[in-house]
């Protein structure tokens, strides 16, 4: 018999530790039907027959964020056959606050009183056997990092699960104070769908606490209704609270006096963990501490370790091993030489790109996720949230934008660690605005020709991108889409700890593979699509690109839309194919000017490619063309890492369209001030230009709307 | 009225009562910022906010327009 157990518990209870100890490899990731928040589920290693739902980590079962109502749902719908409450036996009170909610659920909870090896070694004693009647259910004293004691905790879950089906009897003791079980109770005996209903007690909790989404949910008629709110406007009067403090209160009361009684502290005192966190978020040192680890983080992720691990397989795997002697195989085989191009250049350059990121991506997951463990993450909220959130970003926004000075890939993936979803979204929208080391191949290239001599051109850029990212943070966030109630910050300090390795791999793993599935499949496919347009002539001919660039199908195409770049400064069709294929991947767009003028694939350094960009750009419209590369949409890798990690097509087209048009705006202010302070004529566009820098103050000075629109349809997909 | 907000680093509070409504104000007594919990005010963040609380034995941050919801008591040393 298959019986299925949930596991919940709060953040930082040690829960993914023990659902990864339980199910080893066999796990599967992905996310709750709608929302973005991750879903675990798996098979428990040693018997089959147990499947294990590994919940979002909450505090509280409340109908306000996404994880809670979710785990709610799944919990009251799916109705597993039992629940594993983690609970972290050194910060037991405010875990077993989730547990009396759990308990009235109708199902049967075990307790995995996790972390034991720490209460012992502290010396703190917990009177188990008082606390398992004061509860009424199961606890388990385990290790969820050492594996003690997780066996013996899989029995009994199983036990009392089947027993539960046999019998449908539930022993869940805990009660609140008289008069708090004396409105619960009159509500149970007058509200008719209450009667027969088995979770009679948990829905007058909450019809009690008025809970939004409970009240449709359960036919309540308009004169109890009218009798709730009676005994609401009494217990207001008495106890001074709505239903949802009364009931609150009540929980923290019970869980209070049953810990007290039963848990002993050793020692009261600073732990080793304050100790660390007296000086890591220290007034003075907190700065220089995280700048520090922050240059470990960029140095080890893009210089060290994964560059040139990244370079090695573009280079050597990718580019010797596999087009080599695929190449070489496929010209002794006589395959026709565009199917050999096709296979070469489309498809093992395609699958390549994806390759080429993932030693980066790997070892940045690697370090992210040991932040994660230690209790870092949450301690860079803490100590950058002052000046992020004064632009609609999280204090964790940081780490994106930093690595996306050296890829937005990874940078992009690191939004992974943005628990809330707006904070998410939008760092992911602003985080490519940084040059990437893709991009300083084209900074290199004008700061050695237009503007030779002019050290500020560089430095520019990356102010220019700071810019961008505070700009579209304060704009973006006044979005009808981003508005509304912004979330409480209210965040645990977890303890600091040694990271579980096998956290680390597991989260790196599924995170990597995340990646290769989902970004994998859209590089791959704009990788075939710009083959197609590159080495395909508009008769239909195949022609390679680098001999026969003017005729190819994308040259048309560029020649065409050229006239819009204009107003820009480089309406010219080589300017304008090179930022297309910029679209491939930023370091092409300077070999590309080279092949379509000519003088073939050229570096930013060479004699001919200093000339060319001298020839073809003014440093208006360098700056603008510059500009416009650097904020554009950054490059199909990214896309695919974006599309991932905003898991929406909707989301993912947001972005591409805020982007570009951004990119075009900016850049066309860019130039047409540019070019008017450096004494040209003013233009129509010049106007055009003024009106967009109106519009931009009018975006950044306006008062944020209150109401939103994203939050009322969120809530409607959840009710189902 | 006094709150949070206004809370000096080192010193011990209880939690007199709490204000606002809906998830704000559920989301702070869900970390267990109930009526007379003992507090301790651990530290203020280097740009100084959020600020630093020990509660019920744990750490927890939150950001001074938040901490304005509770309202508090000096406890004497």
């Amino acid at each position: 018999m298959e019986l299925r157990i949930a596991l919940a518990g709060n953040p930082n209870s040690g829960k993914s530790t023990l659902f990864n100890g339980l199910t080893g490899s066999n796990q599967y990731v992905g996310n709750w039907p709608g929302v973005t928040v991750e879903k675990k589920d798996g098979t428990y290693k040693k018997d089959k027959s147990l499947k294990l739902i590994d919940l979002p980590g909450i505090y509280s079962l409340s109908p306000y964020t996404l994880e809670e109502v979710v785990s709610r749902n799944y919990l009251l719908k799916e109705s597993p056959d039992a629940i594993i409450n983690v609970v972290d036996a050194s910060n037991i009170e405010r875990n077993l606050y989730l547990t009396t909610q759990l308990a009235e659920l109708g199902i049967p909870v075990i307790i995995a009183l996790n972390m034991m090896d720490v209460v012992r070694k502290n010396g703190d004693q917990i009177n188990i056997k008082a606390l398992k009647e004061g509860l009424g259910c199961e606890i388990v004293e385990i290790s969820a990092l050492k594996g003690e004691n997780v066996d013996h905790l899989m029995d009994v879950a199983k036990k009392v699960a089947e027993d539960h089906k046999k019998t449908g009897v539930i022993t869940h003791a805990h009660e609140f104070n008289e008069e708090v079980e004396s409105y619960i109770r009159q509500i149970e005996d007058n509200v008719q769908a209450l009667r027969d209903n088995k979770n009679h007690r948990w829905y007058a909790i909450k019809l009690f606490e008025s809970d939004p989404k409970i009240e449709d949910k359960i036919n309540v008629t308009s004169e109890e209704k009218e009798f709730i709110k009676k005994l609401q406007e009494d217990a207001d009067n008495k106890l001074d609270d709505d239903g949802e403090g009364i009931i609150t209160d009540a929980r923290y009361e019970f869980v209070t006096n049953i810990t007290h009684m039963n848990v002993k502290k050793a020692k009261e005192g600073m732990t080793a963990s304050d100790k660390i966190d007296r000086i890591v978020t220290n007034r003075v040192l907190a700065l220089p501490i995280f700048a520090g680890i922050m240059f470990l983080v960029y140095f080890i992720t893009i210089k060290v370790l994964g560059t040139p691990m990244s370079d090695w397989v573009n280079d050597v795997f990718v580019a010797e091993i596999l087009q080599g002697n695929a190449g070489a195989w496929m010209d002794s085989a006589g395959v026709a030489p565009w199917l050999a191009s096709l296979v070469n250049d489309g498809i093992i350059g395609g699958v390549g790109a994806v390759l080429g990121f993932l030693p980066l991506i790997v070892v940045l997951f690697i370090l992210l996720a040991i932040l994660e463990d230690v209790g870092y993450m949450s301690r860079i909220a803490f100590i950058l949230d002052r000046i992020f959130r004064k632009f609609g970003l999280s204090g964790k926004s940081f780490i994106p934008v930093l690595i996306g000075t050296g890829c937005s890939v990874p940078g992009i993936m690191a939004t992974r660690t943005i628990e809330n979803d707006q904070d998410r979204r939008l760092t992911i929208i602003v985080s490519s605005f940084m040059p990437c080391s893709a991009k300083t191949e084209i900074i290199a290239l004008f700061a050695g020709s237009v503007f030779t001599g002019r050290w500020w051109f560089g430095p520019l850029c990356y102010f220019a991108g700071i810019a961008a990212v505070i700009v579209s943070g304060i704009i973006i966030k006044k979005t009808s889409i981003f508005a509304g109630d912004p979330a409480p910050f209210v965040m645990e300090l977890p303890q600091y700890h040694f990271p579980s390795y096998r956290n680390v791999i597991r989260s790196t793993y599924d995170r990597s593979k995340a990646f290769v599935i989902k970004a994998g499949t859209i590089i791959l496919l704009a990788a075939l699509g710009v083959w197609l347009l590159q080495n395909i002539s508009v008769d239909f001919e195949f022609h390679t690109f680098d001999q026969h660039s003017k005729d190819s199908i994308l040259s048309v195409i560029g020649k065409f839309f050229s006239p819009i770049f204009i107003p820009l400064g480089f309406g010219n069709w080589i300017a304008t194919v090179a930022s297309a294929l910029g679209l491939v991947a930023k370091e092409v767009v300077v070999g590309t000017m080279g092949v379509l003028s000519g003088i073939g694939e050229v570096g930013s350094g060479d004699a001919n490619a200093i000339a060319l960009a001298t020839r073809l750009f003014t440093p208006a419209s360098a700056m603008a063309f510059m500009i416009f590369n650097q904020l554009n949409v950054p490059c199909f890798a990214a896309l695919g890492a974006i599309r991932t990690e905003m898991n929406s097509a909707k989301w993912t087209w947001f972005t591409v369209i805020y982007q570009t048009v951004f990119a075009y705006t900016i850049a066309l202010m860019v130039y047409q001030f540019s070019s008017l302070a450096l004494g040209g004529a003013f233009t129509v566009w010049t106007g055009v230009a003024f009106v967009v820098l109106l519009a931009y103050i009018y975006l950044l000075f306006i008062k944020k709307p209150k109401s939103s629109k994203r939050k009322v349809k969120e809530e409607a997909a959840l009710q189902e | 009225m006094l709150t949070l907000r206004d809370a000096v680093v080192g010193r011990n509070y209880k939690v007199k009562r709490l204000h606002g409504e809906g998830r704000v104000k559920k989301r702070i007594m869900d970390m267990g910022l109930t009526k007379g919990t003992p507090i301790f005010i651990r530290k203020v963040a280097p740009l100084g906010d959020p600020i630093q609380i020990t509660v019920r034995g744990y750490e927890l941050s939150l950001r001074k327009d938040d901490a304005d919801l509770v309202e508090i008591l000096e406890v004497a040393e």
